[in-house]
């Protein structure tokens, strides 16, 4: 009889995920035993305090790391039997989720406009969390997956948690559910395949078995298709798209910034991670394919992203159309697509919660008012929101002085100088197709009459103000200055 | 007996289950569906544990009934709330949320 022996686990290194995961547990007992008028300023405060501790722990683990060459080597730790690989890319991407998550938990936790959300909200988003910070730094498939159903499960329920606009919210969730489920399953067949490849669902097993073997490259590739499905359905990247509309319409708008900023940075940390650890040797196999994708992806978003009629739905169109550049960094496949496309990351999270966050303020009789028709001369109801809005708008749109241009320059010249000129090309004239749409509406919001009977400007209460000028100033300081981020997304690359 | 018999059982049941997504009305038939793809790879895992002469195919199959039986709670507790409101649980009459 073989021992088991335990094996060795960097608790200080994989800190934020226990302390997130842990909070939420304990999230679920407060939702349970505590009375129901004191839950409200419990489950906020245990929220926050889970995010600040965990990032507490994570600047603590960077420069302790970094300091010393660290107890563990400087580019990072390998943890959990090879299950969690805690490197250079997780630990910005962790960085990244985490400072995300405190915006979209201030918009969660704003009960001064709207209130539609009740205190389940808070351990599920906890939870949601925590799965995309396995995501990111899952070092095997099986982990992946796993992460992947974390992550997923309490954003369906999410979604359906609205009171008021309880129809579509539902129908929301019914999509996402069994589209998310269907794109788990093919997922998981991929890895199945990969298993039956490999002999092994480590991404290292893998990147070795693909190296020179006489195995049969149908099961490498057939498995390589089906997982990448999965992952591009979670990032919303091109044809795999179909849910982000409806479901960005349809859940709460504090849910919907969570899900669109969140989801889409653990989602590419894990394309990133899969396709440089995994899958390098075979790249020029299966290049060409994410090229066509990251092509109908930006197609898709900027052509369909001007028909819309509703501000949600256009930001959602702008998402699966920033999925397609974001794409075009993570097949560059080196150094500067690796740290461009976290970059690019970063500064989308930032500007898309800022922008749900005003969103979330424009309401009328019954409750928020996302068509866009609706909007007209907005600026003269309430100028303040309306410049905001539209410097996020201009900032997705990626002009300069924003985050957004400095984004797209970097993922663009990392593509140009791995030899990809006509897919950069391309991408060009689509950000300019996008441009149009951003505008469309600031020109609306600007240049016209108001509407009879328009929705009115909510007054945002502290937390949101806070949750929106963060956002909107970490656009522009990005904009302006993005040296240090920059400096800390080209710290180092994958750990395999 | 070769495994490759359970493998294209596997990807039959697979195309089944897809095919099933894509055609049936029901969501809880859809769901079904999923389940029957969940458990296609679970054939699919085993054989190739089999294949491989190692156990990790199996455990992993275990994981996956794990996820699955997570999914049943959520994927349920979802469709039945959707129910209570409409009074029905075919995906084609949720249709506010389109173009």
């Amino acid at each position: 009889m073989q021992q088991i022996t335990a094996p060795d686990i960097s608790y200080l290194a994989i800190a934020p995920i226990l302390i997130v995961l842990g909070f939420a547990c304990v999230g679920v007992l407060v939702e349970a035993f505590a009375a129901r008028e004191r839950r409200w300023g419990l489950q906020v405060a245990i929220s926050a305090a889970a995010l600040i501790l965990s990032g507490g722990f994570l600047a603590y683990f960077l420069s302790s790391n970094d300091a010393a060459g660290g107890p563990t080597g400087r580019t990072g730790v390998t943890t959990l039997a090879g299950m969690v690989t805690v490197d250079k890319p997780a630990l910005f991407l962790w960085g990244t989720l985490l400072a995300l998550g405190l915006l979209a938990l201030l918009l969660l936790a704003d009960r001064t406009v709207g209130g539609d959300l009740r205190t389940e909200v808070f351990p599920l988003f906890l939870f949601a969390l925590g799965g995309m910070l396995v995501f990111c730094a899952a070092n095997n498939l099986l982990t992946m997956f796993v992460a992947l159903e974390v992550l997923s499960l309490p954003l369906y329920l999410m979604c359906g948690l609205a009171r008021k606009r309880r129809l579509i919210s539902q129908e929301a969730a019914v999509k996402y559910f069994l589209l998310g489920a269907f794109a788990s399953a093919f997922f998981l067949y991929g890895l199945a395949l990969l298993y039956g490849y490999a002999g092994s669902v480590k991404l290292a097993d893998i990147a070795t078995a693909a190296v020179g073997t006489d195995r049969s490259d149908t099961l490498l590739f057939a498995g390589l298709g089906l997982l990448t499905v999965g992952l591009l359905f979670k990032g919303s990247v091109g044809p795999f798209h179909t849910w982000t509309p409806d479901v960005y319409q349809g859940a709460p708008t504090p849910v919907t910034a969570f899900m669109a900023a969140c989801t889409k940075v653990a989602a590419f940390g894990g394309i990133l991670r899969v396709l440089t650890v995994a899958f390098q040797s075979t790249q020029w196999e299966w290049r060409g394919v994410l090229w066509g994708v990251a092509i109908v992806s930006m197609a898709i978003g900027a052509i369909f992203g001007l028909t819309q009629t509703d501000v949600k739905r256009m930001i959602a169109y702008s998402s699966v159309a920033h999925a397609g550049f974001l794409l075009v960094g993570a097949i560059a496949m080196d150094a500067d697509g690796l740290s461009s496309t976290l970059f690019y990351l970063l500064t989308y999270g930032f500007t898309t919660i800022a922008a749900f966050g005003v969103v979330g303020l424009v309401r009328g009789g019954g409750g928020e008012v996302s068509t866009l028709s609706q909007w007209a001369g907005l600026a003269k109801r309430s100028p303040m929101l309306a410049w905001v809005f539209t410097f996020l708008l201009l900032a997705l749109a990626g002009i300069p002085m924003t985050s957004g241009f400095i984004g797209k320059f970097l993922v663009f010249s990392a593509a140009l100088r791995d030899g990809m000129a006509p897919l950069v090309v391309v991408a060009l004239v689509f950000s300019a197709v996008a441009a149009f749409f951003y505008l469309r509406v600031v020109v609306l919001m600007h240049f016209r009459e108001p509407v009879e009977d328009g929705p009115t400007v909510s007054v945002p209460g502290v937390f949101t103000t806070v949750a929106i000028a963060l956002g909107v100033f970490v656009t522009l300081l990005l904009g302006v200055v993005p040296g240090f981020v920059l400096t800390w997304a080209s710290s180092g690359g994958f750990l395999s | 007996m070769s495994p490759t018999y359970y493998l294209l059982l596997s990807a039959l049941l697979f195309s089944i289950g897809t095919v099933g997504v894509l055609v049936r009305r029901n969501a809880i038939v859809v769901f079904m569906c999923i389940e029957l793809m969940l458990n296609a790879v679970n054939l699919t895992l085993v054989t190739f544990a089999r294949v491989n002469g190692k156990l990790d195919g199996q455990v992993m199959a275990f994981f996956v009934m794990v996820v699955a039986a997570a999914e049943v709670v959520v994927g349920l507790a979802i469709i039945m709330s959707i129910f209570r409101t409409r009074r029905s649980a075919s995906v084609d009459d949720s249709n506010l949320l389109k173009y």
